[in-house]
């Protein structure tokens, strides 16, 4: 609404006020007409069937909220001449191009920090417990970047390479009595060619197609692992899943007769969190194959094989790239630690059940990539500690959760549609070397 | 033979719901090529604003049943439109003209976020409505089993057909019909022309939001049950219907519903219950594979 020829801070004047109030009325009785029956009147269960309780404080709450907020917001566009599109993008290419500037100290400190975590809090079980959750999340969020992020796949149904990895590590650990160390690649493995699987037929497909999908994908194996009781034990879930040794050392107080248990290997004092904190650090260095791994393979043929068909499928497809290989490895290595991560979760866990494994979980891994910029291997990380490490601090309010997680989705897509520490640089530039930032798209 | 077609009724009555929700996928997707992936949470919000408008008029004292329907689907399908309209005013406009994947990520958000929000508002608890509409014909008695058509299935049949028949009508003659026709084929040239493309965009969406919300009612009354989580299932499987009758088609849409409810029902009814959703999920990538523009839909040429 503000005119364009305005200087950039106008002062206040009585038109620009009767036109923001007018808006945020129109803005207001549109949140009434929204809010007055599904917030207004909750359905409460009665004696017989179910009755009203009408709620008029809460629906006013609402639509005062709305209107203060659209009025300082058409203010704010008035006085403030906003940014158009491409500036705003502009200025946050800049931003993300300094925190990746930044982000080699920032990656190292963050690595000490992470490797101090169960040193300074090695008493505190619920820290050690939270960071490893959030690590979880971390590694979960690098894998979808290689499939989302650099090869511009959306996957919606990435919850089932998770869940493949779970699976196969529960089984094969159960069945065949093989260590945590020789589960691991097997799990990888086979989480590996079920993305092969899936996405040989699917990859063809345009994006949304395809992450539709994903979705469908997800689904079925969400649906299989919870009928098919004879192998999966359906809702029942799988329990009693070994724990990882270290080495071949238990973390038992009492090792079997002949074997020797962790802490008298070191000859230490039986204590409960030496297998929490192994479990960190178990996490923290997967998490680190994973990123190492990504931050590599960019650099090689296949990765910027990816990142060219992210920007542009038909110029790749003309310059000799052959799109549905190079989709198929995207897909097969971000499912493989996917599946790793799964087994880490069951391992951890000790019990597994489809219950884990709903579309919930793969929106909350994509929100992790999307928000923290995709591509990005630090907006993972800091997304991943926002948004995992943050609903635990509110854990009271663990309800308005996912509430946010949409509405930040929605926001952050229309505020800067590629995540906020999305930065796109040329990895090969010929010539120049200014040209760092920037990037823009079609 | 009596099971059959018992089956086959259900299985209209299930793809004609099926079918009112696609048409709201297939439109949205005809006129901006987006996934309306907040759709089946449209349909959802309509089925909730059906329960408590019934509750509300119970106690207001509207009881003569032809009255409280009628206000019930004026309500719902007025309400449900406003939230299509704001769904598509603060998730996806600002979105027209971003890199592909930005307007599904928002309508992902937007899904989530309504899930959740009635969720919070109406609490997670399964909500029960006694059956309004009881009764209906037998016929065909076998032994014990005899084949029942009730009044509301035959409700919802002729209902979807009325909409239908309308919105085929209002698509073909009137002037927004054709001017989205026209925002379909070319939203530039349709803009250069005089029609007004947010507004007709805009209009889309009402109009699926509030067949979407006829849909919800009559889940509500057919099902008798709903929760914050149906529109999940139901938005899935009307994409389905949409992709499998051709996506951007309104008589494929409606086909799509329907071969989608039957399939459902004869799946549940001949093999596994447990594996409804695997089919209509299967049915999905398989059209994808191997039809992508679905039985009634033109092949897309991609553009460079």
């Amino acid at each position: 609404m503000a005119a364009t020829s305005q200087p950039r801070f106008a002062a206040l004047s009585g038109v620009g006020l009767v036109a923001a109030a007018k808006e945020a009325g129109l803005a207001a009785f549109i949140a009434l007409v929204l809010a007055i029956t599904v917030i207004g009147m909750r359905t409460v269960d009665q004696q017989g069937g179910l009755g009203i309780e009408f709620r008029p404080t809460v629906v006013g709450i609402a639509v005062g909220l709305v209107f203060v907020g659209r009025f300082l917001l058409v203010l704010w566009r008035q006085r403030a001449r906003p940014l158009d599109r491409g500036a705003r993008e502009r200025v946050m290419d800049r931003i993300g191009a300094e925190v990746l500037h930044y982000s080699k100290y920032a990656g190292i400190s963050l690595f000490a920090l992470a490797v101090a975590v169960p040193i300074i809090w090695s008493g505190n079980r619920y820290v050690v417990d939270v960071a490893t959750l959030v690590l979880t999340y971390i590694m979960l969020g690098w894998g979808l970047n290689i499939v989302v992020g650099l090869a511009g796949l959306l996957d919606l149904g990435y919850v089932a390479f998770y869940a493949v990895g779970a699976y196969s590590y529960a089984l094969i650990a159960l069945h065949f009595d093989l260590s945590f160390w020789a589960c691991l690649p097997l799990a990888g493995l086979f989480a590996a060619s079920f993305g092969v699987l899936l996405g040989f037929p699917v990859l063809r497909l345009r994006g949304d197609y395809l992450a539709i999908v994903t979705l469908g994908f997800g689904e079925i194996i969400r649906v299989i692992l919870l009928n098919w009781y004879s192998f999966t034990r359906g809702p029942d879930g799988l329990s009693g899943i070994p724990r990882p040794s270290f080495f071949g050392f238990e973390f038992t107080r009492r090792p079997a007769e002949g074997e020797t248990a962790f802490h008298q290997l070191f000859g230490w004092d039986y204590s409960s969190m030496h297998r929490i904190i192994f479990l960190y650090y178990l996490i923290l260095v997967l998490a680190l194959i994973t990123n190492f791994f990504t931050l590599r393979i960019r650099k090689l043929p296949v990765g910027r094989a990816w990142e060219a068909l992210r920007e542009d499928e038909i110029a790749c497809r003309s310059l000799g790239i052959n799109p549905t290989n190079t989709k198929l490895t995207a897909f097969a290595i971000g499912a493989m630690f996917g599946g790793f991560a799964g087994s880490f979760f069951a391992t951890r866990q000790g019990f597994i059940s489809p219950e884990s494994f709903t579309f919930v979980e793969s929106a909350v891994i994509l929100a992790i990539v999307v928000l923290g910029g995709m591509g990005s291997q630090i907006g993972v990380v800091l997304a991943a500690v926002v948004l995992i490490g943050g609903t635990e601090l509110f854990r009271e309010l663990s309800e308005y959760r996912m509430l946010a997680f949409g509405g930040l989705m929605v926001a952050i897509m229309v505020w800067r549609p590629r995540g906020l520490l999305a930065h796109r640089e040329p990895t090969l530039l010929l010539g120049r070397t200014t040209a760092a930032g920037g990037g823009g798209g079609p | 033979m009596e099971y059959f077609v018992q089956q086959l009724i259900n299985g209209l009555t299930l793809g004609a719901i099926y079918g009112l929700i696609a048409i709201g996928y297939t439109m949205v997707y005809g006129i901006i090529g987006m996934i309306n992936f907040a759709h089946g949470d449209v349909f959802m919000i309509g089925a909730f604003v059906a329960l408590i408008s019934f509750l509300v008029l119970g106690i207001a004292g509207v009881t003569w049943l032809p009255l409280a329907l009628l206000l019930v689907l004026l309500i719902a399908m007025f309400v449900t439109s406003a939230y299509g309209w704001a769904v598509e005013r603060l998730a996806y406009r600002p979105l027209r003209g971003s890199f592909r994947l930005a307007p599904l990520i928002s309508a992902i958000g937007m899904s989530i976020f309504l899930q959740n929000y009635v969720q919070i508002a109406q609490g997670a608890r399964v909500k029960p409505l006694p059956p309004l509409i009881q009764g209906g014909f037998t016929f065909m008695e076998h032994g014990s089993f005899t084949v029942s058509l009730s009044y509301m299935q035959i409700i919802i049949v002729v209902l979807t057909l009325a909409l239908m028949t309308a919105f085929s009508l209002l698509i073909a003659r009137t002037a927004l019909g054709r001017a989205q026709r026209a925002c379909e084929q070319d939203r530039t040239m349709a803009a250069l022309l005089g029609i007004n493309v947010d507004r007709t965009i805009s209009l889309t969406f009402v109009m699926g939001a509030a067949l979407a919300a006829v849909a919800g009612m009559m889940f509500l009354l057919y099902y008798g049950v709903i929760d914050f989580f149906i529109g999940f299932l139901a938005g899935i499987k009307a994409f389905t219907a949409a992709v499998l009758g051709g996506i951007g088609s309104l008589p494929g849409a409606m086909l799509g519903g329907l071969l989608i409810g039957l399939i459902e029902t004869f799946w549940s009814a001949y093999f596994t219950i447990e594996y409804k959703d695997v089919a209509a999920f299967s049915i999905l990538v398989l059209v994808l594979i191997f039809r992508p523009s679905g039985l009634l839909g033109r092949p897309e040429v991609e553009k460079v």
